[in-house]
């Protein structure tokens, strides 16, 4: 059943913004509300598969790696150059993206984080975020503020019509690959012994490394995955919005922080669900309630305040201690 | 050993920040205007950030004008750039430090009318000429008699492009999908539906206004709402990277209806962004390199394809030229640096050959001047037609 309101005439009436949505609920047919949906899973995915690499070094370092946004826009430089200068085919230049970001995360843990691991955390935040204006203008003055166009392979972008709902092949993709790395992560943390060694330092480096765990390694291995993921995520995000600019890692660099804490931060699972949560609130804000679309940044923003008044560890997250 | 590399990372840290914030041709002492021996025209565009392509056009014209008339009242020219970095915020700093640091004589800038409007202000205290290059929304020169342009303003272009709609594309209901943290965006938005709502005779022709913030990435939950209400055609008035990913998107979830929009669509980037999905994709604009209109078009065509290795010059980057050219053209009159002199002298301007068109300022001193329409086709913008502003 599908009514008909016209709209047009409630804009003279002073009705409020959520019978608004309510009655744009209403007016909408199914179609247009699972192309809504397919949108918001696709965006959703792609903040969790990037949330995750967030969360796992806050969960084992319990540190904020606020340069995590900027190496995930090296790596789409690093896949920009792959692909246009060297003209190297798609799968050669993901494998050389991922190796080249797993690289840089472990280079930046060694000269920003490594030195002052023993300083108050206070110092290694205001270093993280050194680090993430350092890459943010280092990529101005080597590759320029012109925005480049990200050379998306054909077969990832191909549309799929089932019926009058359009999906790109990417969108499907992409939770694909984000399922994956989550079950992935999961497994190398709780089932093996790199993922134990990761336990034991998140719990206390000084005592892990004691019993014989070599923390440094760990730690390196640690930013390593976590690098290896933004650059994933990178590569997914260039394809699915194919435009690249020394600045994009800020934003969705800040959203899947919001991802992670909404989630509980430092708990995988938790990233996943609280990336499908902003991707799909986001998406139905701007369906729902048109007025609002200037307000979709700051939807994100006011969900993590809510989220740090009332529920400071998240969906998932469990009591810790320390807080940054 | 450790002390000292993290001392030089510190200083590579700092100096790309230094880097990456501003350039500057040539040395700079900060010695009185008056009896230096060099005039200083200060420069603001968005070098980086979203609007960084546009800032380059315009800079690759003002140089390019730099170099082939380097000279003004017999001292040398010297450029001052200033990044904006696409942020009103910086804007206005940008202008402060043109006019408290570098002391110029005139500004050019910017690309964007936000940017422009932002550093209006300082512009009007500091009593500095300046000439904006292809900022079209009205309230840049409006009340500020320092700031002068060499474009034409966005109410000519609304009607252009409703004009174009109504009669080339017959459409009767059209959806527009604005940046609403574009002034340029959404005074052109606005122009625009009052124009077409005037034509058609339809208050309804204008089937909604959807709004997405500068730098947005994802538009699919406007565009799908858009497609249920079936336009005939879509205005997207907005940045050139964001309005290319509009198109793409649209064109994703099925939607074939044609894209208009504005000048700021012309850049490499667009097409470069966009491929094939833009193709079609047709604005109003300044200028067209198949249409020269003065000899200076022709010097300026020539010069340009030599200078950056036989490129086609995008329009703005001949308002950029023009820019400059009708400050050395005042200068040279006036003979004199002193601000209100040369103010004076510029509002004087009457039919100046400028490489964008013949330029006479209206009361509010903006050029009044013909808009071009231009298409994307191939993967190039192609010439459609001219249309004279309507007296």
């Amino acid at each position: 059943m599908h009514y008909k309101i016209d709209c047009g005439a409630l804009r003279y009436l002073k009705v409020p913004q959520l019978l608004r949505g309510y009655i744009m609920f209403l007016n909408m047919s199914l179609s247009s509300f699972l192309q809504h949906l397919t949108n918001g899973i696709s965006l959703g995915s792609l903040y969790a598969l990037i949330a995750i690499g967030y969360t796992m070094v806050y969960g084992i370092l319990r540190l904020i790696n606020f340069a995590h946004g900027d190496i995930f826009m090296m790596a789409t430089y690093f896949a920009f150059y792959a692909m246009v200068t060297f003209l190297l085919p798609w799968y050669i230049s993901f494998f050389l993206v991922i190796v080249l970001t797993t690289l840089l995360g472990i280079l930046v843990e060694k000269a920003a984080y490594r030195p002052i691991r023993n300083a108050p955390k206070i110092s290694i935040l205001i270093s993280a975020i050194g680090m993430s204006f350092f890459l943010e203008n280092l990529a101005t003055v080597v590759f320029g503020g012109r925005p480049k166009a990200f050379p998306a392979p054909d077969i990832f972008t191909k549309i799929i019509h089932i019926g009058s709902i359009s999906i790109q092949r990417l969108t499907i993709i992409i939770p694909i690959v984000t399922f994956v790395f989550l079950l992935f992560l999961l497994y190398l943390i709780n089932r093996t012994k790199s993922g134990m060694a990761m336990r034991a330092v998140s719990k206390d480096y000084e005592t892990a490394s004691i019993m014989g765990v070599d923390v440094n390694k760990t730690i390196s291995f640690t930013f390593g995955i976590g690098s290896a993921l933004a650059a994933v995520g990178a590569i997914m995000w260039g394809m699915k919005f194919p435009q690249i600019a020394p600045l994009m890692g800020v934003m969705p660099g800040l959203k899947c922080f919001i991802a992670a804490v909404i989630g509980g931060i430092g708990n995988i699972t938790g990233a996943v669900i609280g990336g499908f949560i902003l991707g799909i609130g986001e998406i139905m804000l701007v369906a729902f309630f048109p007025n609002l679309t200037g307000y979709r940044d700051a939807f994100a923003f006011i969900l993590l305040i809510a989220i740090l008044l009332f529920k400071p560890t998240g969906i998932m997250g469990e009591k810790i201690s320390e807080k940054v | 050993m450790k002390k000292k590399l993290a001392i030089l990372l510190c200083v590579v840290m700092a100096s790309t920040v230094f880097l990456g914030g501003c350039k500057k041709t040539g040395v700079n002492t900060s010695a009185d205007k008056a009896s230096s021996d060099v005039i200083k025209i200060g420069v603001f565009e968005p070098m980086t950030g979203g609007n960084a392509a546009g800032g380059a056009l315009e800079i690759e014209g003002i140089k390019l004008a730099n170099k082939l008339y380097p000279t003004a009242l017999g001292k040398k020219v010297e450029l001052v750039l200033v990044d904006n970095k696409s942020d009103k915020s910086e804007a206005a700093n940008a202008a402060s430090r043109l006019v408290e640091k570098d002391k110029v004589t005139a500004i050019i800038g910017s690309w964007g009318s936000g940017y422009s409007m932002a550093a209006g202000p300082i512009i009007k205290q500091a009593k500095v000429p300046t000439v904006a290059t292809s900022a079209t929304n009205p309230l840049v020169t409006k009340g500020n008699d320092y700031y002068f342009r060499v474009c034409f303003i966005d109410p000519f272009q609304g009607t252009v492009m409703a004009n174009y709609a109504f009669t080339k594309l017959n459409a009767k209901k059209i959806a527009i999908v604005q940046e609403v943290s574009n002034d340029y965006a959404v005074g052109l938005a606005k122009f625009f539906a009052d124009s077409f709502k005037k034509l058609t005779g339809d208050d309804k022709a204008i089937l909604s206004v959807s709004n997405y913030n500068t730098g947005d990435q994802d538009f699919n939950a406007q565009l799908t709402n858009i497609k249920a209400q079936n336009p005939d055609a879509i205005f997207a008035p907005g940045n050139f990277t964001e309005s290319a990913l509009v198109i793409k998107q649209a064109r994703q979830l099925g939607i074939t209806v044609p894209f208009i929009g504005g000048d700021t669509w012309e850049t490499p980037e667009f097409i470069s962004i966009g491929k094939n999905d833009v193709e079609g994709a047709t604005f109003s604009t300044f200028f067209a390199t198949e249409k020269p209109i003065t000899k200076e078009s022709d010097k300026f065509l020539t010069e340009y394809r030599k200078e950056y290795s036989g490129k086609e010059p995008a329009a703005v980057a001949a308002l950029g030229y023009d820019a400059y050219l009708i400050l050395i053209d005042a200068l040279n009159r006036v003979g004199s640096v002193d601000s209100v002199k040369l103010r004076d002298e510029l509002a004087k301007t009457k039919d100046f050959q400028g490489a964008a068109g013949v330029i006479n300022f209206d009361e509010n001193r903006n050029a009044v001047k013909s808009a071009v329409i231009k298409e994307v086709k191939n993967g190039k913008f192609t010439f459609k037609e001219v249309i004279e502003p309507t007296k």
